[in-house]
């Protein structure tokens, strides 16, 4: 599918924009580490301006300055950040909240699938928390470092590198963010909650590539506004499987022509607006 | 609302979804159909919270009025993507637009 052919594409891009000074030619932690570094340096740029709005976003839907900040520190998924901050606004349970947060993370998973192979040999000392580092990001960087034929035996310190880097990055902007949403009294008269709404429009729209995916999110919108009314925001959830299902029904029906590098897998794509960890 | 609760019930299941395929898969793949569902997931939940907030601002009917600023700016914000495929330029787009609607609409 086109979607893995999109994660080839920018491994390329990845190996490309390496210097030759940066070609590791002689293979340290040190240099692993930095490198994964600098790879990720870019994606900052884009990162920065969400962890801002959701500081802001998160004090303003109604969580306390330590669960915004937590929020960031310990669960660390910015998608999965922003929809629960709107869903504490309109006020469902926790239990629903955790369901949907696993709902929009279970497309890390297919990372950590990616990745397995390839972490295999490291202890759980690295794995644990580069597990919980794993982002958008730092999967597509790292899989590009992975995706080198040099033997580095080093190459989960790139992966620490840009782990970090996110991750130091996200809990600044997310702390700036608190401290400006604090003193903006009202966001719904600033369009501070339109933010949301317009950040996942940007999210969602380079994932349609294709008739199933098309399907999926028309199902899904459609589907939306019929069930919006079930309590605990339930229409959210049957909104999903529906489209979930559109999306499957479609590849089924109209399987997308295989090209000469794509897969049999249809793994879901950091597309490169996708810049959420 | 139980913040610690939540924070841990979400630290939870993000960490699961990230840890437990490293962990658990290291020379398998998941099958087919798996992948085929899980990669409809993001855009098909993206898609289920944004039409109701475009649609429905005020709760429960449909609003198709000039004065719907959600419905108008997000639109722009779908052309905007769709052309450019650059999230900060969606943002920053739809919410100028969103503000501009809002002051001269």
């Amino acid at each position: 599918m086109d979607g893995f052919a999109a994660i080839l594409t920018q491994v390329q891009d990845f190996s490309v924009s390496l210097s030759p000074s940066e070609s590791l030619s002689v293979f340290t932690p040190r240099r692993e580490f930095w490198a994964g570094v600098r790879a990720t340096l870019p994606l900052i740029v884009g990162a920065a301006p969400f962890g801002f709005i959701f500081g802001a976003l998160a004090i303003n839907s109604g969580l306390s300055l330590p669960a915004a900040a937590g929020f960031s520190a310990i669960v660390f998924a910015g998608s999965a950040q922003f929809i629960a901050s709107g869903l504490v606004a309109s006020g469902v349970s926790v239990g629903f909240i955790v369901m949907t947060t696993l709902i929009v993370n279970l497309r890390h998973a297919l990372y950590g699938a990616t990745l397995a192979r390839h972490t295999a040999h490291l202890p759980q000392r690295w794995l644990l928390p580069l597990a919980f580092w794993l982002t958008d990001e730092t999967f597509v960087v790292v899989a590009s470092r992975y995706a080198k034929t040099d033997d580095s035996p080093y190459k989960h310190w790139y992966f620490l590198g840009s782990a970090l880097l996110m991750y130091v990055n996200w809990q600044i902007c997310t702390w700036i963010g608190i401290g400006v949403g604090q003193s903006i009294p009202a966001p719904g008269a600033w369009g501070l909650d339109f933010a949301l709404v317009v950040t996942f429009i940007g999210m969602l729209v380079p994932f349609v590539r294709n008739r199933a995916t098309l399907a999926a999110v028309l199902v899904a919108g459609a589907t939306a506004l019929l069930f919006n009314n079930l309590p605990n925001k339930l229409g959210l959830m049957v909104a999903s499987l529906a489209g979930i299902s559109a999306g499957l029904l479609v590849n089924g029906l109209w399987p997308e022509a295989k090209t000469g590098h794509s897969r049999q897998n249809p793994s879901v794509s950091p597309s490169q607006t996708d810049r959420l960890p | 609302m139980n913040e610690t609760l939540l924070i841990l019930g979400m630290a939870a299941v993000t960490f699961g979804a990230r840890y437990l395929p490293m962990a658990v898969l290291r020379r398998f793949d998941l099958p087919g159909p798996i992948l085929r569902g899980l990669s409809f997931v993001p855009p098909a939940v993206l898609m289920a919270i944004v039409a109701p907030a475009m649609f429905l601002p005020g709760g429960n009917t449909i609003d198709l009025s000039l004065e719907n600023a959600y419905l108008w700016a997000g639109l722009l914000a779908f052309g905007v993507a769709w052309r450019w495929k650059n999230l900060l330029l969606t943002i920053v787009a739809g919410m100028s637009v969103f503000l501009f609607w809002r002051v001269m609409v």
